[in-house]
């Protein structure tokens, strides 16, 4: 297809490839500083580096903002509420991802 | 081409399917998506609502239908919870049934008044046509990002938009090229919402893995005015693979080895997804055994890991030779499997 020259486009990885100042950070999920102090401080953001002015988040963080800010919205979690959601979410993934593996394994097998 | 499913945020801009968007509007039990009774109080309908609200929440839910669910409840909600707008939906009557094809009786709502507060104004948009027939005139319209554009000093950054993208274990080995369709809402000449569809050439980069997410700057919603146009977030999936089996950027396969590969070791040539390998196996190795294919998995930034777990695969004894050979075994070796039973009884 001919097409498909002209516009392609190119993105690159959230996870791997993406880190944000706080201002970026700020800019890209429409929070002020503050907002995004109070949740590293509940750690639902963890940046690397000691002071806000030298912090950097992964990209990630970004996904972690959203997912913290539709679960305060939609149901009305408190930040410590949202804080636990999402490390309990990232345990779940794991485990369904490894569940995953061992059932095709066992289904494999049978 | 590939259709790809949505996200829930922001939904009025990556919309799901709404079929029935225009043309003819079903009836939608209320009750029934609440799972409440008519009579239920305003208490259950609230306790009711916040059990649903939980077990659908996209960001929690795995099933399939979550998304669609979660947005009828919160539909449901906004009506039972307002006792004017409840007592208006109980108007029409208990004999319809979910899904059947509704017309809104004439004056259906005389003598209602209904005030605009009460509504929660989160994804108003995205209602039922059967909602927006029920209540949608008189002040619900929530204004939109087109209305303010009209006032010319009004800038703001589009918003960002979600999608997710099925590719295979192969298209993140070496990078591929996606074409999507993506469906959003726009408002048509009439002022109604209307389903677009555009096609976007993404290009897969190498080394992408389920669960991450590739950012295309400026593929989101338009800005306004000035305001310039928000991502498009794609979520990233794989296609389960016929033999290998991925974990975050780890990639599993299951090599089946005779009894004597296994004991004797030796090299066996093993397929990953960069191409064959020669695999040394260790002699006396047994059945589950992982061997570790370092930097051989998903070639992200720090490359993932290939592990071949070892299933030793026992032939069959059906001739008098193969017999003959398991009998031979036999007297070869002094081998109990249930030694360490014996031992302990």
């Amino acid at each position: 297809m001919s097409d498909k020259l002209f516009n392609l486009v190119t993105g690159d990885i959230l996870e791997q490839d993406v880190e944000l100042s706080l201002a970026e950070l700020c800019q890209t999920v429409q929070l002020n500083a503050e907002q995004i102090i109070e949740l590293v401080e509940h750690g639902i953001l963890e940046p690397l580096g000691r002071e806000p002015a030298n912090w950097r988040f992964m990209g990630i963080s970004v996904q972690r903002v959203r997912c913290a800010r539709r679960l305060r919205r939609d149901l009305g979690v408190n930040m410590a509420g949202a804080a636990l959601a999402l490390d309990l979410l990232e345990e779940l993934r794991l485990l369904r991802g490894q569940l995953t593996r061992v059932e095709q394994r066992s289904r494999d097998e049978t | 081409m590939e259709e790809v499913g949505y996200n829930h945020t922001n939904r009025h801009f990556l919309t799901g399917l709404q079929s029935n968007y225009r043309g003819h509007m079903e009836y939608k039990d209320y009750y029934q998506i609440m799972g409440v009774e008519r009579d239920a109080s305003q208490d259950e309908i609230k306790r009711a609502y916040r059990k649903q609200a939980r077990k659908y929440h996209p960001d929690v839910s795995k099933e399939a239908d979550a998304e669609v669910r979660f947005k009828e409840v919160g539909e449901a909600y906004e009506v039972l919870k307002d006792p004017e707008k409840r007592a208006a939906y109980d108007q029409l009557g208990a004999n319809w049934q979910d899904g059947q094809e509704f017309r809104a009786p004439p004056d259906w709502d005389q003598g209602f008044e209904f005030h605009g507060g009460g509504f929660t104004g989160t994804d108003a948009e995205q209602f039922s046509d059967f909602f927006e027939n029920l209540f949608g005139g008189g002040g619900f319209q929530r204004q939109s990002g087109q209305a303010y554009a009209q006032q010319g000093d009004y800038h703001a950054r589009g918003e960002d938009t979600h999608a997710r993208v099925k590719i295979e274990l192969e298209d993140s080995y070496r990078g591929a090229n996606r074409s999507l369709s993506l469906k959003h809402t726009e408002l048509g000449s009439d002022g109604r919402p209307e389903i677009k569809t555009r096609i976007l050439n993404v290009r897969i980069p190498k080394g992408v893995y389920p669960g991450q997410h590739i950012r295309l700057a400026g593929q989101g919603s338009p800005g306004i005015n000035r305001g310039g146009a928000g991502d498009l977030y794609l979520e990233v999936e794989f296609q389960e693979h016929p033999i290998y089996k991925v974990q975050g950027k780890d990639v599993y396969l299951t090599l089946p080895v005779a009894p004597w590969e296994a004991a004797l070791g030796g090299s066996i040539k093993v397929p990953t997804p960069a191409g064959v390998v020669d695999l040394k196996i260790p002699p006396n190795a047994s059945s589950g055994k992982k061997l570790r294919l370092k930097g051989r998995g998903i070639p992200a930034k720090q490359a993932g890991d290939f592990y071949v777990e070892l299933d030793i695969a026992l032939p069959k004894a059906d001739s008098e030779k193969t017999r003959q050979a398991y009998a031979e075994f036999e007297k070869a070796f002094d081998f109990n499997p249930r030694d360490t039973w014996e031992s302990k009884s």
